[in-house]
């Protein structure tokens, strides 16, 4: 007892659990983020057919196209992964590879969308013109903002290691986007099974 | 001076309280033309009796908690001197058993309420009257279609048979709420909801819109007359006949000037105009309100009415169609004799 | 590391700086304060709104205000209270009560949490700029579509709702974020999670609640906005969209909602009783057991606000069951809050009263919440002042209540003075007997038909005597806020000052002076029970005897280590305040207040993130530094 509380004197952001302030606080917020899409996924199904005119998911979705995109964008989780290992060992050189990595996966797979977004548009539908342009744009749109913070994150603690402020002692910083950016993956999964696979 | 002000306003809060509960007995308020508590259809009648069962219920439990929690603070209020109480933390026996004192009552108090929800939704039998319902910003139309009568913010129905009615929403969500008669119906656009009604007997019974639905909801009245089973034929019978022919020269002024202006974008009169927008104007002289329910319809609040619809209801979509000095009397007449 | 000379314990402060010090201040106790004195700020202005609406129907075909104003009168009186009077008032106790209960310094995020107070601030200001510009909400606090749609609300007043509310929300979240942190993770060493005072647990479950149910209306909101700027479909029926959509998205953030504003007043309620009657909560462990049961049931019953919207039976049955079953664990609370009493030697403060009387109140509207459980009775009383006397009943009846019973009981240890003891009974019999005059009619009114939310009425329906004996009793209660108001004046000019322990109190709070240093506690506290401080005080009567207070300890608090005061916080609101309002501006407004939050988000995160090759930040238990 009184070791732990020893160490809880040392670095405050440890809490009594022994587990550091801002990973909790990463899962709780995580936990909102699953009610957000839910609701948006939702949404997506209450409407699902019943859209009265335009371009329907079955004459408009490249599911080839879009099955690679989500391959590269499970593969930024595995290099979100070894960035971690890297910065946990405090090797920065391999750190800020795999950081910048997991970031251009990530921007990748956001231009994918741009091009299916606007190839969409080209194609007769748009946000207005039925149920599904508006379901469909809105939930991907929000995953794919959601992304493109994640990517912005990324680039962030890229540029303080390029800079020499990231090190092993801020592997928890680097955790808590790697937490983030796996649940944003695991959105997309459901997403893309249910938008996508499912007819 | 504490103890005389903890013994005296408590009893004259009782007091108060009581007599405010006495003083919703016996009082002619329950005989309110919007009351719902003296049902007047079978669809009101079951709702009342759970209603009643409920009010007996939680009369009984507000009444033993209120008490209990009197005679709590009466009985243990600190005496001087006295020492720290026993430090208590629970008794398992007791919590047990009051929850499952809660969840039986609860339980009495489903054991109606499923059957019922489920009975007053039943589908209609082929026999029932159908009326469609469309309710407007913010008025109220009603059309009979298998009696092929069109007419608004008037409802009359035939005491003693079931009226199998089917609401439709051209705008935005309205409620359409006969309290004597029963429950309200949500009218949502984008589907059809529908309710049954089958009124006891012949009366008068007004409604109102009940689901804001914007600027004059206040004002999106409708009434119910229920007649007997021949004066309902009688009405039918009278809306199925052609518009009458004023002969009035007041009057066929006003059919001219009608039959002229934008009124006939709006409003339908047969064989004369077939607007959509607002309500069928066929047999309006043989209605007794106009604005839905909003005024009595004289000649008087008529002719104000078409001369500045928006004074008379906030927000109206009829507009202001410019008619001055005689006009409005023309057409007030005109529209008044078509019975 | 920036320490403020103003945050050292002892040193003088200047005037000037007082200011600086408020907008800066990262100290869970002065945003506390905050909150409490902007939620009782916003209480009377949707106060003033009702009273208006009072003297409108105080008689049939009132003339007072017309349509529109009404319309605007009811839709802001709702969202006021709900949103900036009873949930800010509730932050103001979770912010300066829960690290105090459960001894800890502050909170787990101290920037974070002065975040949340300037964004609800950015929010309350977005939602009230509507009246300057003349486009007031006008469309129900639960803003229903398709009503609120471009077309049929061609004007900017749902706009402002609408961006208002999701500016409200993102506070709300933030503060949620930053509590369930602090209760999981900062809790004194023996605390464990059962031992916590029943406040710390109600206000966890909220924190639960808010964190799973902002989420749901703030898609809600979002798929509105898209409508109404965007031409997307979601609410038109024209394009074969549901108008129902957003009643289902609103209500299961609704109904969580209610309990948001209703489990934080229980929670002080529990705090209360116990102190006053000096015995334990009765039933401790069951009255938390209910209030996680409430909160989880309470994702379960939305659609009871939706009986009448056509369903269908099987719907209707289902959440009729479920509306009942959670009634179970309501009821069994209030028992328990009686078997405190009983068996008890109950003083009757003003605090105590105000406990009574939300017993007394939340009672009734529980009791007409049962009823409107069961569909076809609901479907006369839904939408009708009916309904209207159960909300008030419990939100008045209950968390209005409830909150000034932890005003009058908290208030010593906040502010170091002692409320009139008197003023506060007669502030306590004023208000329960202007709330029942006011409140009460309104059952009799719905039941003989009167519908909600209409500016007026006809003369011949019978209406018209309840109507003015309810505007009556609204102007009691008025004369109750007056007579607070003026013993909060009066005890703060020459109150008495109030002792650490004023109560002969069960829990933390009262083992620290009044009011309580900047670090809060000199030395972190050992728990070893529930009640810690009244067992050290009095021994737990079953066999364990009262603790030796141990001898002052001798600490340098001058060395205590707290969060420094920054202005990121402020900063960053008001960056994210230009980029909402900027909705209502152009589009230029909105990228540039884009731009400016990304920039204060990205200052705000790396304010203590350290420079070249240098440590990690150090310092002994003051909560993070984040």
């Amino acid at each position: 007892m009184a070791a732990e509380h020893a160490a809880v004197a040392h670095d405050p952001n440890i809490g009594c659990t022994g587990l550091d302030h801002r990973k909790l606080g990463m899962w709780a917020f995580l936990g909102s983020e699953c009610m957000f899409f839910g609701s948006l996924i939702g949404t997506y199904l209450a409407y699902k057919g019943k859209s009265i005119n335009g371009p329907g998911p079955h004459e408009i979705l490249n599911i080839p196209l879009t099955s690679l995109s989500a391959f590269v964008l499970l593969m930024s989780s595995l290099l979100m992964v070894l960035a971690l290992a890297a910065v946990q060992r405090n090797d920065m050189k391999w750190g800020k590879i795999w950081l910048l990595m997991t970031a251009l996966f990530g921007a990748g797979f956001v231009g994918f969308q741009i091009y299916e977004f606007t190839h969409f548009v080209h194609l007769g539908l748009t946000l207005r013109t039925n149920l599904f342009g508006s379901t469909f744009f809105v939930l991907t749109g929000f995953h794919g903002a959601h992304v493109t913070g994640g990517v912005i994150w990324l680039l962030s603690l890229w540029v303080l290691a390029l800079r020499g402020r990231l090190g092993a002692q801020d592997s928890l910083k680097v955790e808590i986007c790697g937490l983030y950016w796996h649940f944003v993956d695991i959105v997309w999964i459901a997403i893309f099974t249910l938008i996508y696979l499912i007819p | 001076m504490r103890k005389s002000l903890l013994s005296r306003i408590p009893t004259a809060l009782l007091l108060l309280a009581v007599a405010l509960l006495l003083s919703s007995c016996g009082w002619s308020m329950w005989d309110s033309p919007m009351t719902t508590v003296r049902p007047k259809s079978g669809f009101g009648r079951i709702t009342h009796e759970i209603f009643m069962l409920m009010s007996w219920w939680t009369l009984g439990i507000g009444i033993a908690v209120e008490a209990g929690l009197l005679w709590v603070c009466f009985r243990y209020r600190e005496r001087p001197g006295a020492p720290i109480p026993k430090q208590v933390h629970g008794h398992t026996l007791l919590e047990v058993s009051w929850t499952i004192v809660f969840a039986l009552i609860l339980l009495i108090f489903l054991i109606p309420t499923i059957p019922a929800i489920f009975k007053t939704q039943e589908a209609p039998a082929a026999t029932a009257l159908r009326v469609d319902v469309g309710g407007r910003q913010w008025w109220w139309e009603f059309k009979y279609p298998d009696l092929k009568v069109v007419t608004a913010n008037e409802l009359h129905l035939p005491a003693g048979q079931t009226v199998a009615f089917n609401l439709h929403a051209p705008d935005v969500i309205h409620s359409f709420w006969t309290p004597q008669l029963g429950g309200k119906r949500d009218v949502v656009p984008g589907r059809v909801n529908r309710i049954t009604l089958a009124p006891d007997e012949p009366g008068e019974y007004p409604g109102q819109c009940a689901e804001y639905c914007g600027m004059s909801h206040a004002n999106m009245r409708f009434r119910v007359i229920v007649h007997t089973k021949a004066d309902f034929e009688q009405w039918v019978a009278a809306q199925q006949r052609p518009p009458v022919q004023p002969t009035d020269p007041l009057a066929q002024t006003g059919q001219d000037l009608f039959s002229r202006s934008a009124c006939v974008g709006c409003h339908t009169i047969a064989g004369i105009s077939g607007g959509v927008l607002g309500p069928n104007l066929t047999h309006f002289g043989s209605r007794k309100t106009l604005g839905a329910n909003l005024m009595a319809n004289t000649p008087e609040n008529l002719a104000k009415w078409i001369e500045n619809p928006g004074h008379m209801k906030p927000g109206v979509l009829m507009p202001d169609l410019g008619m001055r000095g005689e006009q409005p009397k023309a057409l007030a007449a005109y529209l008044l004799s078509l019975k | 590391m920036v320490t403020h000379a103003a945050y050292m314990p002892g040193t003088k402060v200047s005037a000037g700086s007082v200011l600086w010090s408020w907008i800066t201040t990262v100290d869970h106790k002065r945003i506390g304060q905050l909150y409490g004195v902007s939620a009782f700020f916003f209480f009377l202005v949707g106060g003033i709104e009702a009273l208006i609406m009072r003297l409108q129907l105080a008689q049939p075909d009132g003339t007072l205000v017309g349509a529109q104003r009404f319309n605007e009168l009811f839709t802001m009186h709702g969202t006021t209270m709900v949103f900036l009077a009873i949930m800010p008032m509730s932050a103001a106790f979770f912010n300066y009560m829960i690290p105090l209960l459960i001894g800890a310094r502050d909170v787990a995020f101290p920037r974070l949490n002065a975040l949340s107070y300037w964004v609800f601030f950015s929010g309350a200001l977005l939602l009230h700029l509507s009246f300057l510009v003349g486009a007031v909400p006008d469309g129900g606090w639960f803003g229903y579509a398709n009503l609120t749609s471009a077309q049929f609300s061609p004007t900017q007043s749902i706009d402002f709702w609408m961006l208002g509310l999701q500016v409200l929300g993102i506070s709300s979240l933030m503060a949620g974020f930053n509590f369930i942190v602090t209760i999981i993770n900062m809790r004194a060493p023996g605390m464990t999670l059962m031992r916590m005072p029943l406040f710390v647990w109600m206000s966890f479950v909220v924190q639960f609640l808010v964190v799973l149910a902002f989420p749901v209306i703030t898609v809600a909101l979002i798929l509105l906005m898209f409508d109404r700027f965007f031409g997307t479909l979601f609410y038109a029926p024209a394009g074969g969209a549901d108008p129902l959509l957003w009643q289902h998205l609103f209500w299961i953030f609704g109904h969580p909602e209610v309990y948001i504003l209703i489990l934080p007043a229980m929670g002080i309620v529990s705090e209360v009783l116990p102190t006053f009657s000096r015995k334990p909560l009765f039933g401790a462990p069951v009255v938390i057991y209910s209030g996680i049961m409430i909160g989880l049931l309470g994702f379960g019953v939305w659609s009871h606000h939706m009986f009448s919207v056509g369903m269908g039976p099987v719907a209707d049955s289902a959440f009729s069951i479920a509306t009942m079953l959670i009634a179970v664990p309501t009821g069994v609370k209030i028992l328990n809050w009686i078997g405190t009493l009983w068996g008890g030697r109950i003083q009757f403060s003003s605090a105590l009263y105000f406990s009574l009387g939300f017993i007394a109140m939340f009672t009734l509207g529980g009791l007409s919440g049962v009823m409107h459980a069961s569909p076809p009775v609901d479907l006369q009383q839904t939408d009708s002042y009916f309904i209207v006397a159960h909300f008030h009943y419990v939100l008045f009846g209950g968390s209005i209540f409830g909150l000034f019973s932890g005003v009058y009981y908290w208030w010593p240890k906040m502010f170091g003075k002692l409320l009139d003891e008197r003023q506060g009974k007669v502030h306590f019999w004023l208000m329960m007997i202007g709330f029942n005059v006011t409140f009460f009619p309104m059952h009799f009114l719905g039941l003989i038909g009167m519908p909600r939310r209409i500016y007026t009425y006809a003369p011949d329906l019978g209406w018209g005597f309840w109507n003015m004996v309810s505007t009556l009793g609204g102007f009691v209660i008025a004369l109750s806020f007056l007579v607070f108001i003026w013993n909060v004046i009066a005890t703060t000019r020459s109150g008495a000052p109030a002792p650490a322990d004023p109560w002969d109190g069960r829990t933390l709070e009262w083992t620290i002076p009044s009011p309580p240093p900047v670090y809060n506690f000199a030395t972190e506290p050992v728990v070893h029970a529930r009640d810690d401080f009244w067992v050290e005080k009095h021994g737990d009567g079953h066999g364990t005897p009262p603790r030796k207070a141990s001898p002052a300890a001798q600490v340098d608090t001058a060395s205590i280590h707290m969060p420094p005061p920054s202005y990121w916080p402020i900063l960053l609101a008001g960056a994210l305040f230009v980029m909402f309002s900027g909705a209502l501006v152009s589009i230029y407004q909105v990228v540039g207040g884009g731009l400016l939050t990304f920039y204060c988000m990205i200052r705000f995160m790396l304010e203590y993130h350290h420079g070249k090759d240098m440590g990690p930040d150090v310092g002994p238990a003051a909560g993070g530094h984040h």
